[in-house]
């Protein structure tokens, strides 16, 4: 409790203008930055992994089953920011087993489980069947079991069973569409739906997270598709990687438009927040969101994307392109998710002053435990591809 | 009949223990009102509906209210928390507004705003709107945050998860998350006393008046006369939040 009140009265001493004196604490950290962050990854990934399922773009075929392990790993952690962030993390299961159903931040459990396991473990399992009942066979020792329980003890790998399983895979993809789109559209209106807050309370919310999530998703795959193949020193998929790029642009496009077309509406209508939006933007929020989300995270990586499209460059130099241009989104990802979710607390609901955020190194809210988050999912990943070798199909192993 | 000294200790240790047992189920009476009993026999919940009137006009921003409520809820002592506090508004000539609230008003406002040309300036007590429609009730992933049949958001502190999504849903500032328990805190409009027929803290330290409450359903009650006779405002209307906080004398300044 000390350090809470310690740190309140550095916020204190640090108020602009006026603002009720129960807001000088800013409520929802870094953590809960990291939810709509890790979140977005998991829905854009997957939707990445639909093109080539269910839209059939058969380019983007080398990533597929990156894709959906990298979906999953993520997901397997979005969850935690979120428990680490409650008051009460022992009571954490009451939203799953009483929840009050007209809030929207009850449902998430169930969208959550909904996701993980009718969707990605589902769809993953049958995907990896084949492999897996050939591993169970092959491998000895414990690992031979993990495989076998994996199979589920079933090892008919006919091809009338595996044309099943492809069947129900696709179907599964068809409704994880929707499903991936439900996930973080959903997040999108947690924070759209708080009329109390100006900053946040849109209608628009949940659909500019939706496009969002899958320009942060696409980059991720991406990334870690052009890590992963100089990890093995294979040949990178120029194709694969153009097709990734251009479908990054593509969204992209269509996310910066949503976004602009919500900052001019606010701009246009100017209602009674509008001065400590305006003064929002302009002071507080200067860096994060004209600097690092505007600038260095939408328009160089636009640019960049859009360069390789109208005139020809060599692969050599389309690779770091890429490679800068997936790095940048991430960060302006991030750095919308950091504008969204601390920039909506910062101003007062009196909208005549300001609180402040300082984010600490160390303690439960603080940046270590933010890193251990982003980088665990990694480690999972890691854990994930080591047991389910993504790359055999393709390079025939 | 007689008895030995063994035997005297023996029934009178008796008498004690029932004695001190009588006394816990009587401090348990709260836990019964928790429980869904009414706490006073005779608080019939169904024909009350609490609605509470302040008259900006005759706050005097002395701060006993703040300090009142801060003794009476165990509300932490620190100047982060507060259910109830009060605001000071100052008009300058050329329209400037300022508006300030050190400490919540608990310590009153001795300091005089040093600028001379002051056309316009009054206090303003805030608590808990216990709105009709209460955002942070609908939020609430639990239902930890509830609104009783006699209109009163409360707060079931044994079953509130701490995730704040309340605090950011309520548009008055009303809420905090308290610094021990780690639950969503807030003006219960003293429900532990009004239900026993005991005024608010707040109420009834105000020395001017400003604050009163009562039964919207009484056609007789104070609240309601207070509502017939006066032109009343509630804070934010245009949320459609319905709040039961019903002030007189507000000026335009006043979120």
């Amino acid at each position: 409790m000390d350090e809470i009140i310690r740190v309140l009265f550095e916020y204190l001493g640090k108020v602009q203008g006026f603002i009720y004196p129960n807001e000088i604490e800013l409520h929802w950290s870094i953590l809960i930055v990291l939810y709509p962050f890790i979140t977005g990854l998991v829905a854009g990934a997957f939707i990445l992994a639909s093109l080539e399922r269910v839209f059939n773009v058969k380019e983007v075929k080398p990533t597929y089953r990156l894709a959906l392990l990298t979906a999953l790993a993520f997901l397997l952690i979005a969850p935690m920011p979120l428990n680490i962030h409650l008051g009460h993390p022992e009571r954490a299961l009451e939203i799953l087993f009483t929840p009050h159903l007209s809030s929207a931040m009850a449902i998430f459990g169930f969208v959550y489980i909904w996701y993980l396991m009718v969707v990605l473990v589902v769809e993953i399992w049958l995907d990896y069947r084949k492999d897996i009942v050939i591993l169970a066979q092959s491998e000895k020792g414990i690992k031979k079991y993990i495989y076998q329980a994996m199979a589920l003890w079933s090892y008919n790998i006919s091809p009338e069973a595996l044309e099943l399983d492809d069947k129900i895979g696709k179907f599964v993809t068809i409704i994880g569409v929707p499903s991936a789109f439900l996930l973080h559209g959903y997040v999108g209106f947690i924070f759209g739906s708080i009329k109390a807050n100006p900053w946040w309370s849109s209608p628009l919310m949940p659909v500019i997270f939706i496009f969002s999530a899958m320009v942060s998703g696409i980059a991720l795959v991406m990334l870690i598709y052009m890590i992963v193949s100089w990890l093995r020193k294979v040949v990178i998929d120029m194709n694969c990687l153009d097709t990734i790029g251009r479908y990054l642009l593509y969204a992209f496009i269509i996310d910066f438009s949503l976004e602009t077309l919500d900052l001019i509406h606010r701009f246009y209508e100017s209602n009674e927040a509008f001065g400590a939006l305006a003064m929002l933007m302009s002071g507080k929020l200067h860096i994060s969101l004209l600097i690092v989300q505007i600038a260095l995270g939408t328009l160089v990586p636009i640019t960049l994307l859009s360069i390789i499209q109208l005139i020809k460059v060599k692969p050599e130099i389309r690779k770091p392109m890429y490679f800068s241009a997936g790095m940048l989104t991430l960060i302006g990802i991030f750095a919308m998710r950091w504008n969204v979710v601390i920039g909506g607390q910062l101003f007062s609901k009196s909208f005549r002053g300001f609180t402040t955020y300082k984010l600490e190194l160390i303690g439960k809210e603080g940046l270590m435990t933010a890193a251990a988050l982003i980088i665990l999912p990694v480690i999972i990943l890691a854990v994930l591809i080591y047991l389910f070798p993504p790359f055999a199909k393709e390079t025939g192993e | 009949m007689k008895y030995n000294r063994k035997e005297f200790l023996k029934i009178a240790g008796k008498f004690v223990l029932i004695g001190g047992f009588a006394k816990i189920l009587k401090a348990n009476k709260l836990f019964a009102a928790v429980a869904g009993k009414p706490v006073n026999k005779e608080y019939d919940i169904k024909s009350n509906l609490w609605g509470y009137g302040i008259d900006i006009s005759k706050c005097i921003g002395c701060g006993r209210c703040v300090d009142a409520c801060k003794k009476e809820n165990n509300v932490p002592k620190e100047p982060f928390f507060f259910r109830t506090w009060v605001e000071r508004y100052g008009i300058l000539e050329n329209g400037e507004v300022k508006v300030d609230s050190p400490n919540g008003g608990l310590n009153g406002f001795t300091d005089k705003y040093k600028d001379e040309k002051l056309v316009k300036k009054y206090f303003v007590p805030k608590i808990c709107n216990h709105c009709e429609h209460p955002p942070c009730v609908q939020v609430c992933p639990v239902g930890a945050t509830y609104t009783t049949p006699d209109g009163v958001t409360l707060v079931d502190r044994k079953y509130c998860i701490g995730c704040r999504y309340c605090i950011q849903a309520c548009p008055y500032g009303a809420r905090y998350l308290h610094p021990k328990l780690h639950v969503a805190d807030k003006c219960s409009l003293c429900y532990h006393r009004i239900t026993k027929g005991l005024l608010p803290a707040c109420v009834e330290v105000c020395p001017v008046k400003a604050r009163i409450v009562g039964n919207l359903k009484d056609p007789n009650s104070e609240i309601k006369k207070f509502l017939n006779a006066n032109d009343i405002q509630v804070l934010k209307p245009h949320l459609g939040t319905k709040p039961k906080i019903y002030y007189k004398g507000m000026d335009k300044e006043i979120f």
